[in-house]
């Protein structure tokens, strides 16, 4: 009675084929992330030292450290993020909070999806357009960080959205039985309830942020600039145009130098998302419900 | 009173005070449909003050459509529509401009229990907070008094501080009917309130609202049919949307009705 037939045998053995050719796609996933990770350590790591992170580039930016260009990413994300998170957040609130479900609101949810779709060199010449020429902000920080801001906004819309609907809608009608206006219920359930993930929304916006050269490059970063940014009137480094100068723009740059950038942005990518992931598994333990 | 489906008139409880005075709730040709879709057609009816009204009928009959058009929630629910009127207090609920105001005023038990993630304390405390009060005496006596008649003081009184939506299904139900009478509703709408609840749980319960009627109206929309033999005074039979009868609770279980479609479900040959 409990022996297995051909049949059994033969899903058992399709079962098994299936599990190791997706274990093995899973594997060629991971491949070229360790080769990136491992090449930059290997070569940049020599390059890495307080000297390098604390002073500013030297003798035609081939020797020195990247000081400037760690302090203008810095202010490029703070600033972005002081435009971008306060109007996403909103945005987000009112799209699932109150809006209705109409042809209006679809349109505006469409119009968000696609804004995340368009390539950052068009968000450049937007920004460009808009804040450095219109707006005669010039090339600076703010107009550096408003481009920025644009083209993340749909993260943080996105990420603040799917936080808010994670919580179940009975707390919201709960609340609305007891004669709860809607801004109470959101003040005081639903926004409790989902902050931990709109935080999220908002490091990975600035992993994302701190990464991107195309935005920047017409619009606020420069090549070099001997002193740090006083304003968001100032012109910067950043750590993005930066790796971009010195890998293609120049010459007789050491490698090792190169290599040093690269590591230090990639560090700090890798440190958000790992704050990210720390801070979720934290709220994850705080679960509610 | 108008002419219309079994307007039958209350007549003496076994276990309460006489109602008199004019009904609480005047339903005339109310009618609901969710994007076209009929949900409840054409029912008039009166609730009277103090009494417990039980709705009973099979899934999809329109006893929680009714629930919602009483607290105006067709407000929050996108395609809802409703015809027809509903007056509460002589009111027309369609004239509230401040829906808020009239929604605190009526106490909603939904069948599936929602603790809300706040601790047990600020779960009972949300209503009050919203009316205002702000003394931590007076809240205490609120949340010590609303968890006492909602049965679950015992349980909770060590742990006030522990969330709401941690507690076991049968405590999350007694906490949301103690939120309900934090509002100190004039109505108490409950919708199925015992099917997350244990049967010995639903008999304290019971028990409780038995002892509310002297305070407020009780509006049961209940699937058990002999919860509603227990608890309502009057019962109304609804199917697929169609008030068909509504009488005295032991008229309809004695066999004394009009349809024989109400006897038929009572005694469980269909729904």
């Amino acid at each position: 009675m409990f022996t297995a037939t051909a049949l059994n045998r033969r899903s058992y053995r399709r079962q098994s084929v299936a599990k190791a050719v997706f274990c093995l796609m899973t594997v060629a996933l991971v491949i070229p992330v360790l080769l990136i990770l491992g090449t930059l350590v290997v070569k940049g790591a020599p390059a890495i030292s307080w000297e390098f992170l604390f002073t500013a580039p030297t003798n035609n930016m081939t020797a020195g450290g990247i000081f400037p260009a760690l302090v203008g990413t810095i202010w490029l994300v703070v600033v972005a993020l002081l435009a971008s998170v306060p109007i996403g957040v909103a945005a987000a609130l009112y799209l699932s909070e109150y809006a209705p479900d109409n042809l209006l609101t679809r349109a505006i949810n469409l119009a968000i999806v696609n804004l995340a779709g368009v390539p950052s060199i068009v968000h450049a010449l937007f920004g460009f357009g808009a804040f450095v020429l219109f707006f005669r902000f010039n090339a600076s920080i703010l107009a550096a960080s408003l481009t920025l801001a644009v083209m993340t906004l749909p993260v943080v819309i996105v990420a603040t959205r799917e936080s808010l609907q994670a919580v179940p809608h009975a707390f919201r009608e709960a609340c609305w039985n007891m004669g709860a206006t809607r801004w109470q219920t959101i003040r005081k359930v639903v926004l409790p309830n989902s902050i931990s993930g709109i935080l999220t929304g908002v490091i990975l916006e600035v992993s994302r942020t701190s990464g991107e050269t195309a935005p920047i490059m017409f619009t606020g970063a420069a090549m070099f600039v001997p002193f740090l940014p006083q304003s968001v009137f100032d012109q910067t480094m950043a750590l993005s145009y930066h790796l971009y100068n010195v890998s293609t723009q120049l010459t007789d740059v050491p490698e090792e130098l190169t290599y040093g950038v690269a590591l230090v942005l990639i560090a700090i990518v890798l440190l958000m998302n790992a704050v990210s992931i720390g801070f979720r598994i934290y709220l994850r333990g705080l679960k509610k419900w | 009173m108008v002419d219309g489906v079994g307007l039958a008139q209350p007549r003496p409880s076994s276990f309460g005070p006489l109602y008199d005075g004019p009904p609480i709730i005047e339903v005339r040709d109310l009618g609901i449909s969710y994007g076209g879709k009929p949900a409840l057609r054409d029912a008039s009816f009166d609730i009277y003050r103090h009494e417990i009204f039980g709705i009973i009928g099979p899934a999809n009959s329109g006893k929680t459509s009714f629930l919602r058009a009483l607290n105006r929630m067709d407000d929050f629910t996108t395609g809802m529509e409703v015809r027809g009127s509903i007056h509460i207090n002589g009111k027309d609920v369609n004239d509230w401009r401040n829906l808020y105001a009239l929604r605190s005023r009526i106490g909603v038990v939904l069948p599936l229990p929602v603790g809300l993630p706040l601790s047990v304390y600020d779960n009972v405390a949300f209503s009050p907070r919203l009316r205002g009060i702000r003394k931590k005496a007076q809240l205490d006596e609120v949340v010590e008094r609303c968890l006492t008649r909602a049965a679950l003081w015992d349980e909770v009184k060590d742990r006030l501080g522990s969330l709401g939506s941690l507690l076991s299904g049968g405590q999350q139900q007694r906490l949301t009917i103690a939120r309900a009478l934090s509002q100190e509703p004039e109505l108490l709408l409950l919708d199925e309130f015992s099917i997350a609840v244990d049967p010995v749980t639903t008999m304290r319960i019971e028990d409780v609202l038995k002892d509310l009627r002297s305070e407020l109206t009780i509006v049961l929309v209940t699937n058990l049919v002999q919860q509603a033999r227990r608890l309502a005074d009057r019962t109304a039979f609804f199917l697929t949307g169609e008030l068909v009868e509504i009488g005295a609770t032991e008229d309809l279980f004695e066999g004394n009705v009009k349809d024989e479609r109400t006897t038929g479900y009572i005694e469980g040959r269909y729904g």
